[in-house]
């Protein structure tokens, strides 16, 4: 496989993201949704409204959590416990709906968009391999949403330590648990959920149809990567590696088999069963 | 004797009786054969030899057989569904093929694709462009993947390309505000970037209008004069016209005819042709057994009957004639066979083989009178 090839689908995909200003303007919202306008409110409600009794049954409600979350909220006032605790624990979410609607949203139109648009022409003739374009193709569903994440991760870190911070006695934020979710569990559920996306923007006759379908696989994926994200940061530091570890073998399979179901035919659509 | 109306057919009942054939069946093996040429031997580009390719239950290709020679422009000459696309495609190996044996440039596609890729390049009839990315960018991309590389060797042959085809002027410009005419010159210019050793060409006029056209096939012209070997496909005759160094009539994933557009109008009008209308054109159907008359095709609605002729110096006796069996003439031209009159008598050779040769007519020889 030539590298330099991946790299230049890649690049040439992420040009035309970039030209399509209908397309990132929402997906940027998202993230500053997800990682600032919602935290920022939350966080500023929890520590602004004072010890008041709704504040005190939230901050009782955290004896629910796992020992080791519990261990790790430092002694504090109750709306302090509270917004630490909303802050490393309950906002997980975020970290992986974000990366995985937009990748998704990327990746459904990514080789069925070839299609459509006659240019799967041009890829097919070309001297790259299917599985350099399939890389590339990937690699540019994968860069919007985990960079959204990384800068949105930036955002979020910013304003827990701003906000929380001076209630818990500092800037604490990323734990180490974030940073083993950021860098270690996440990309592999990306990885995982494109694989699927893919697969199915090759075989699907539309992009309409690739983004219901896409819609419907990955939906149950922000669910277990939710589930798993969760775990990982509720759970011991070994937890989170042990979750990721697995995730990345899953992946590794998921993308070798993903990887096949690019082809030349399906670039041209004229593969059986599109 | 009279002959019942029907095509122009310059073939003896004697070879398809003897092959086993109803009298007057035609057979293309059993045309005249042409002199022989020069002995020096052709390197061939392309060769397909009984190449099969089938979607699902259709057959696309149906033992398709083709030979381009290096440096020569090939045209693939066939109505829609023909299977001049997918000829394409299998020559670039973008495609497998199902049955039969694909060499370009002497390699097998389905093995080595990359190579035999890296010295083709396609347009298409829709110019396969990125619409977000501008000119420039849609040709760096090409140069990119055909390993020009990004720096100043790519982006000199980009300009120089953009500057043959008249499109440097809105190389910074989005495609998605291109016309269709410009679309295609970028198509075109992004076709020699890499100055492939083959071009192939799917009905690149396409969606053009009349001038387009035109201006896209002097181009193509032009850039045959490097030496290239091209193939182009289409339905459109006009566009083979004075283009063509070779032509391949497909029908039905099948090569019905080919050869020069020379050797093929000799093979299927070996005599002189003469178009001839009147006021009531049934009643041409009496030149048939008037003496020198070889054959004789009747009008239809897109053109004037046709009579070929053993020697056009029977044209005044034939006036005469038909005169005096009152017939009133409008028009006598001799004519000049062309690709499209080819096209159709070749199209039309196979129906009739398909109909066990019912319609044909044939008359032998008879001297001047």
């Amino acid at each position: 496989m030539n590298l330099a090839r991946v790299r230049i689908v890649a690049r040439t995909e992420l040009r035309q993201l970039l030209q399509a200003k209908d397309f990132w303007i929402p997906m940027a919202l998202l993230g500053g949704i997800f990682f600032v306008i919602i935290p920022t409110v939350l966080l500023l409600i929890i520590t602004h409204v004072g010890n008041v009794g709704a504040v005190k049954q939230i901050a009782d409600t955290l004896k629910v959590l796992p020992r080791p979350a519990q261990q790790s909220i430092p002694a504090a006032s109750p709306a302090g416990r509270t917004s630490y605790a909303l802050a490393v624990y309950l906002l997980a979410p975020i970290a992986v709906v974000v990366p995985l609607t937009i990748s998704t949203a990327v990746g459904a139109s990514t080789i069925v968009g070839e299609r459509e648009r006659g240019t799967g022409e041009f890829l097919a003739h070309c001297p790259a391999e299917a599985t350099e374009i399939y890389f590339g193709k990937l690699l540019a569903s994968l860069v919007p949403g985990y960079m959204t994440t990384i800068l949105g991760f930036g955002a979020y870190s910013l304003i827990v330590n701003l906000i929380v911070g001076p209630k818990v006695g500092g800037w604490f934020f990323p734990t180490t648990n974030w940073w083993i979710l950021m860098g270690y569990v996440v990309p592999p559920f990306l990885a995982i959920t494109l694989s699927v996306v893919l697969r199915l923007s090759a075989r699907v006759k539309s992009t309409a149809a690739a983004q219901q379908a896409s819609g419907l696989v990955t939906l149950p994926m922000i669910g277990i990567a939710y589930a798993q994200a969760t775990g990982s940061l509720f759970g011991a530091k070994t937890l989170g590696l042990v979750i990721g570890t697995i995730a990345w073998a899953v992946a590794v399979l998921a993308l070798w088999r993903g990887m096949r179901s690019v082809n030349r035919a399906r670039l041209l659509g004229v593969a059986d069963g599109i | 004797m009279s002959i019942p109306p029907g095509p122009v057919a310059p073939l003896g009942d004697a070879g398809a009786q003897a092959a086993g054939r109803p009298a007057g069946v035609p057979s293309f093996e059993a045309l005249p054969a042409m002199p022989a040429m020069p002995a020096a031997p052709v390197e061939m580009v392309v060769s397909l030899d009984g190449v099969g390719r089938r979607f699902g239950a259709v057959e696309a290709l149906a033992g398709l057989s083709l030979e381009v020679p290096e440096r020569s422009v090939t045209v693939l000459l066939g109505p829609n569904g023909a299977g001049k696309t997918t000829a394409i495609r299998v020559i670039t190996g973008a495609l497998d093929a199902h049955q039969g044996e694909v060499r370009v440039f002497g390699l097998d596609p389905a093995v080595h694709g990359e190579e035999v890729r890296r010295r083709c390049c396609v347009v298409s009839a829709k110019p396969a462009l990125y619409d977000r990315l501008s000119g420039f960018d849609n040709l760096m991309y090409a140069a990119e993947l055909y390993g020009l590389g990004r720096k100043e060797r790519a982006r000199h042959r980009i300009h120089a390309a953009a500057e043959r085809f008249g499109i440097e002027h809105a190389l910074d410009q989005q495609v998605g505000g291109y016309s269709t005419g410009m679309k295609t010159r970028l198509a075109l210019a992004r076709s020699v970037l890499h100055e492939p050793d083959l071009l192939l060409f799917d009905e690149p006029t396409s969606g053009l209008d009349p001038e387009s056209s035109k201006a896209v096939l002097d181009m193509i012209r032009d850039m045959t004069v490097g030496g290239t070997t091209v193939v182009m496909c289409t339905h459109l005759l006009l566009e083979a016209e004075g283009l063509a160094e070779q032509v391949v009539v497909l029908e039905g994933g099948r090569d019905l005819v080919a050869g020069t557009p020379d050797e093929l109008t000799r093979r299927f009008w070996p005599n002189a042709v003469v178009r001839l209308a009147a006021e009531d054109p049934t009643s041409l159907g009496t030149v048939a057994d008037l003496p020198g008359v070889r054959a004789f095709e009747p009008a239809t609605p897109e053109r004037p009957a046709a009579v070929q002729l053993d020697d056009l110096r029977r044209v005044p006796d034939i006036v005469v004639a038909l005169a005096a069996r009152g017939v009133r003439l409008t028009r006598v031209e001799p004519h000049e066979p062309s690709l499209e009159d080819l096209y159709f008598a070749v199209r039309g050779r196979r129906d009739l083989a398909d109909d066990g040769g019912r319609q044909l007519s044939r008359r032998p020889q008879e001297p001047l009178s």
